[in-house]
């Protein structure tokens, strides 16, 4: 469970947002500017709210009344970018790694075939990431984020920077993980059509301000009734 | 020509040495200042930079006085560090290396700052969110991606500090096997008759470790691009 209840300012743009997300996967859908990425980048750590409150199942991890800040590197969440960026200094095997490293969990052999299987990133390991194509770089990028053994996964238009055929084919991919890694997700984007297929409710986010939560299907249906059959 | 003789041998290994000590002692410093400079705005910034390059614009001559007053037997630190540490740096070749450390200062910093800048702030943030406490993200992701500048640093550093004269022949001045490095071997050769053949043998050697160390520096500066685009 996710709990977001945060205002913050930036410059002349507020962003003012509070949901609680139950399914599997939350999206977050909104055009860009719209203020997404700030709530994202709130959620994992990387930008302070003003005034507010995050927590994740029991945890907090956002409390401004208390003071409570805990810093991206103890939240433990999994964070795909919208540009994968993977450490180009080192080889995707390594970029693999370095979640788990970082947070000193044993490596477990098991759970990193699941998610190199799930992903079907097996044969790019030795590779460099130079030599990746866009696709393969969000896939690793999500390896990346899950071998981790994150509480909760970000994915900030994970497809955003693919042409329509490399969405599709990362797509499958985001929907086994949805239904096998057994991680709550939020999953953000401007593409109704994604969402639908991925997530169970969506909030819609309006200059800053929810415009819209509730159950994908039918908050979907309202914004966007042509992706709805 | 190419007889080098044992005396010159020793003025050539002494500043190897001092060049090697002076550059390596002064890195961790150099990296730290260049990763302050490059990564915070604080009160007082433009003064620490203009501290920093005052060695590139002083006359050396003033640096090894300078150095002279400070770190000189009566000196307020080279006492103090002599009477409690035992290190003297007045006509010693540590203080030819301190005094090439700090001659060749800038001329380290400023690639490793240049490096650190161009170092992807949105790859730190992705380190923090997969775990990396700061610290961690600096070793693990803005060092390896800023080394090759690093290293153009040292190597450039390192060419500076074997060819310092003004500052190391002011402060701890000329003394063969212990102060006297190429520069001031030449130096001396210059005044002697007879000298020619010697000083233009050591003339050689430093062309050739000059450009060593630049061609050196460049290689490493084309990897950094690379190291740059994962390739």
């Amino acid at each position: 469970m996710l709990h977001v209840d945060v205002f913050k300012k930036l410059g002349d743009f507020t962003v003012e947002v509070q949901f609680t997300g139950e399914g599997r996967v939350t999206g977050l859908f909104g055009s860009s500017g719209a203020g997404k990425t700030s709530l994202v980048n709130m959620i994992a750590g990387l930008l302070k709210p003003d005034r507010g409150f995050i927590a994740v199942g029991n945890e907090v991890l956002d409390d401004t009344l208390s003071g409570i800040h805990i810093p991206p590197h103890r939240r433990r969440i999994g964070y795909v970018f919208q540009d994968a960026r993977l450490f180009p200094h080192l080889s995707v095997s390594q970029n693999l790694h370095y979640g788990r490293r970082m947070n000193g969990v044993a490596h477990d052999h098991a759970h990193q075939d699941r998610v190199v299987d799930l992903l079907d990133i097996g044969q790019l390991l030795m590779r460099r990431t130079g030599q990746l194509s866009g696709g393969e770089r969000q896939r690793v990028a999500l390896g990346r984020a899950l071998l981790m053994q994150p509480r909760l996964l970000l994915l900030d238009e994970p497809l955003g920077s693919l042409d329509s055929a490399r969405k599709a084919e990362i797509l499958p991919y985001l929907i086994r993980l949805r239904d096998e890694a057994g991680v709550p997700m939020v999953y953000v984007s401007h593409d109704p059509n994604e969402l639908r297929r991925l997530a169970a409710q969506v909030v819609v986010i309006k200059r800053g301000y929810v415009a819209a939560f509730g159950d994908a299907d039918s908050v979907l249906a309202e914004i966007a009734p042509q992706f709805v059959d | 020509m190419f007889d080098i003789s044992p005396a010159e041998w020793t003025a050539v290994l002494l500043s190897l040495k001092v060049g090697l000590v002076a550059t390596l002692v002064a890195t961790p410093f150099g990296i730290a200042i260049a990763w302050l400079l490059a990564r915070y705005h604080f009160w007082g910034k433009s003064l620490v930079d203009a501290v920093i390059y005052l060695p590139l614009v002083l006359p050396p001559v003033v640096t090894g006085y300078l150095l002279l007053l400070t770190f000189g037997r009566k000196g307020l630190v080279g006492g103090w560090l002599a009477d409690h540490l035992g290190l003297v740096f007045a006509f010693r070749w540590t203080g030819a290396a301190l005094a090439c450390g700090i001659m060749s200062f800038p001329l380290l910093v400023r690639p490793i700052r240049l490096s650190i800048e161009a170092v992807d702030r949105r790859l730190e943030q992705a380190a923090s969110t997969l775990g990396a406490a700061p610290w961690k993200v600096f070793l693990t992701v803005t060092l390896p991606l800023a080394l090759p500048g690093v290293l153009a640093g040292m190597v450039l550093g390192f060419a500076k500090a074997i060819g310092e004269f003004g500052a190391t022949i002011t402060f701890v001045s000329n003394i063969p096997g212990e102060t006297q490095t190429i520069s001031a071997a030449i130096y001396t050769l210059t005044q002697v008759p007879d000298g020619d053949a010697a000083a233009l043998r050591l003339v050689g050697v430093s062309i050739v470790i000059s450009m060593i160390a630049l061609v050196t520096s460049e290689w490493f500066a084309r990897r950094a691009t690379q190291r740059m685009h994962g390739t």
